[in-house]
């Protein structure tokens, strides 16, 4: 098997492929080509039909299956030594991993074994050269791993010089999933489970598992109304709610919101949320601290509802309310009715 | 049973709150103005810990961090919240480390602690935010993870039983001791500091601090053993210098930027109705809504 290719981990769950690990096979397609590699990606699990179909159109050339009962769900040492084993074969240049409750769990267990860097919750992947500045010792098309770190106040380029893989994780949202070629087809590897995990990997034993099903899916909205800690109690968040069925919208929130029980977690936006680049993105009450901007900066057209002239949020925003929300949303829900059509 | 519990701490910048007055002139943070705090994540494993410590009698809770020698701030705070000890890991061939040097550090130190039943540690710090410690330590020990806890359910014939927070559900999972836990945010938080331990402790210290104390302090050190803080060296832990610091850092930093934020274009409009009706206007005819 030819070698030094850059492979994405994905992640498989009601015989559906992640977002996640799609959007990183769009990303991965691009390094790839830039990189004149080949784009491989793995899937561990139990029943792994159909995974193929999904993925080829994103321009993936080599898939490999690991099938075996044990390996669903996902646990760490199973699905750790599968990788640990096989990139000790195919020793690729760099490995991309959704910044999941599964790919940071697994990411740094693999990297630790292999003693290679990984580089957590990327922002951007790019392929560029780098010049140690000690030894001035020159490396050519390097993957630059673009974070946010220190709460979000900082961005860092980070690189792994010289160990590999080059490994990092991206959270959903982040990157643009977008099919390559409905046609591609790439080439199905199907390997032996027994050959990479052993039974004491079968350590951590699964008694309970509740998967729900987010009804909410304020990623792909092209128009989200988010609320703040200002917005003050859950009554007044179905103010937004109101608003958001009248636009067609999805409601969203900061943390400070979603720590105050005013609503659901599945809806926070920023850092430690979702990210999102709506159309339109209605901030009320909110103040627009970095980790929520972080989440929702590149949205097209931003207004802020605030009653603080000076939140920080009004300077990234396009249209500035200043008032109080009580007032301002049912002005913008009575106005919407009446002028459209 | 009695119980040998670990706790990992890391005493961070608080990132959270940079506020007015640690910004720069040009907009970026000062990072020297943030206040040092016991990283949050890690209040809700030392909670965790106590809990362990409260149902099984005789146990103890070691805190164990890697930093700078002021980093027995945080261990102090964590005996005063009802830790019985803690060790900081600190040396100059430290810094610089990433998380992978960061992990094969503190598990040495783990090592030479020794017997342990159990290691916690919070999910994630809030300067470095990467997660990826625990995880790590686990692998370089050879044992198995438990992320993302949310409630250590038993501990009981070797074995722990903990509820995990997944971002869409939640998972019961057992494990065999020893074995790492990082504990989320959404676990409870940490007990308040205990009025009696506050006064048995407070002149507690390392050995760098007691080096520049009086020598009444220092007098009082050496009549209460317990009041003494330890501090360990790379080399007393016997870490191999290729593999920690800088030099062991596989991850470089290739550049920094601050985040500033440039004020946009934008319009600043009042509450007043035929301002709001002109703003939804312009909204509908440049197709942004409706
Ligand atoms: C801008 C910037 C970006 C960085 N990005 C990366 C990166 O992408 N990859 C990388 O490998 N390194 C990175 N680092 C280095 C990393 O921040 C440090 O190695 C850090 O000391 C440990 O990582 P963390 O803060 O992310 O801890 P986390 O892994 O988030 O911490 C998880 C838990 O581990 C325990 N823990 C962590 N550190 C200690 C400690 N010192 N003592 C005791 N317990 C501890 C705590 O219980 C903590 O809650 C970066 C550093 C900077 C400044
Ligand atoms: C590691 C880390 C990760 C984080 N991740 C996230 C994240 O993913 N997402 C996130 O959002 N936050 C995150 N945070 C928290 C973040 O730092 C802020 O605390 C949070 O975003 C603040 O939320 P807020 O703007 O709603 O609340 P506040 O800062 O309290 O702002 C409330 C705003 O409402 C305005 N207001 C009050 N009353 C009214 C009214 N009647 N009408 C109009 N306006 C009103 C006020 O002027 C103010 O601007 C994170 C923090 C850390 C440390």
């Amino acid at each position: 098997m030819d070698q030094n290719n850059l492979i994405v981990y994905l992640e498989f769950e009601d015989g559906r492929v992640a977002d996640v690990s799609l959007e990183l096979l769009t990303k991965g397609r691009v390094l790839a080509s830039r990189l004149g590699v080949k784009l491989e990606a793995i899937v561990i699990g139990d029943d792994l039909t159909g995974v193929e179909q999904q993925v080829f159109p994103y321009g993936v050339d080599r898939l490999y299956k690991v099938s075996d009962k044990r390996l669903y769900p996902y646990t760490s040492n199973p699905h750790s030594a599968v990788l640990i084993n096989l990139f000790r074969e195919i020793k690729p240049q760099a490995c991309l991993m959704g910044a999941t409750c599964i790919g940071r769990d697994l990411g740094p267990r693999v990297s630790s074994c292999l003693h290679s860097g990984l580089t957590a919750d990327c922002t951007a992947l790019e392929i560029g050269d780098h010049t140690d500045p000690k030894t001035g010792k020159e490396y050519k098309d390097l993957l630059l791993q673009i974070r946010p770190a220190f709460g979000g106040n900082i961005v860092a380029t980070i690189v792994n010089p010289e160990c590999r893989p080059q490994m990092a994780t991206v959270r959903e949202g982040v990157m643009k999933k977008e099919v390559f070629d409905p046609d591609y087809k790439g080439e199905v590897v199907e390997l032996d489970a027994n050959k990479y995990v052993s039974d004491e990997d079968f350590v951590v034993e699964i008694l309970d598992r509740h998967i729900e099903k987010s009804k909410i899916n304020i990623k792909n909205s092209p128009i989200i109304v988010a609320g703040g800690y200002g917005v003050g109690s859950k009554e007044n968040f179905q103010l937004l709610h109101e608003l958001a069925d009248t636009l067609g919208a999805e409601v969203g929130a900061s943390r400070a919101a979603v720590d105050a029980g005013f609503t659901e977690h599945a809806r926070q936006i920023g850092q430690t949320g979702v990210t999102v680049r709506p159309k339109l993105y209605i901030a009320c009450g909110i103040s627009g601290q970095i980790q929520h901007i972080a989440g929702m900066q590149d949205s097209s057209i931003i207004i802020s509802i605030n009653n603080d002239p000076a939140a920080p949020i009004n300077t990234i925003a396009d249209y500035v309310i200043t008032g109080n929300l009580e007032e301002v949303v049912p002005k913008l829900i009575k106005y919407y009715k009446k002028n459209s059509k | 049973m009695s119980l040998n519990i670990i706790v990992l701490a890391k005493q961070v910048p608080d990132t959270r709150n940079v506020g007015k007055d640690a910004m720069k002139e040009d907009g970026t943070i000062n990072r020297a103005a943030l206040p040092a705090i016991f990283n949050p994540e890690d209040l809700n494993a030392l909670e965790q810990a106590l809990r362990l410590k409260d149902s099984h009698p005789g146990s103890t809770v070691t805190l164990l961090t890697m930093g700078l020698p002021r980093a027995s701030e945080i261990i102090r705070e964590a005996i005063y919240r009802g830790a019985d000890g803690g060790i900081v890991l600190t040396d100059r061939v430290l810094g610089g480390a990433d998380t992978l040097a960061t992990s094969y550090s503190l598990a040495q130190a783990v090592k030479k602690f020794g017997n342990y039943d159990i290691i916690l540690g919070g999910r994630q710090a809030i300067d470095g935010d990467t997660a990826q410690v625990g995880p790590q330590i686990a692998e370089k020990l050879g044992i198995p993870q438990i992320t993302y806890a949310e409630e250590i359910l038993n501990l009981s014939d070797g074995h722990v039983t903990v509820k995990r927070r997944l971002e869409n559900g939640v998972e019961t999972v057992k494990a065999p001791l020893p074995c790492v836990v990082t504990v989320n945010g959404s676990a409870p938080d940490c007990r308040p500091r205990n009025a009696m331990r506050v006064q048995k402790y407070k002149y507690a210290a390392s050995p760098s601090e007691a080096v520049k104390l009086s020598e009444e302090r220092k007098a009082l050190l050496e009549k209460r053993p317990y009041l003494n803080l330890q501090e360990w060296s790379a080399a007393y832990v016997d870490a191999d210098p290729a593999q920690i610091g800088l030099p062991g850092s596989p991850t470089k930093v290739k550049a920094i930027e601050n985040v500033v934020f440039t004020a946009k274009d934008c319009r600043v409009i009042t509450d007043n109705d035929a301002e709001i009706e002109d703003l939804v206007k312009e909204l509908i005819t440049n197709h942004t809504i409706g």
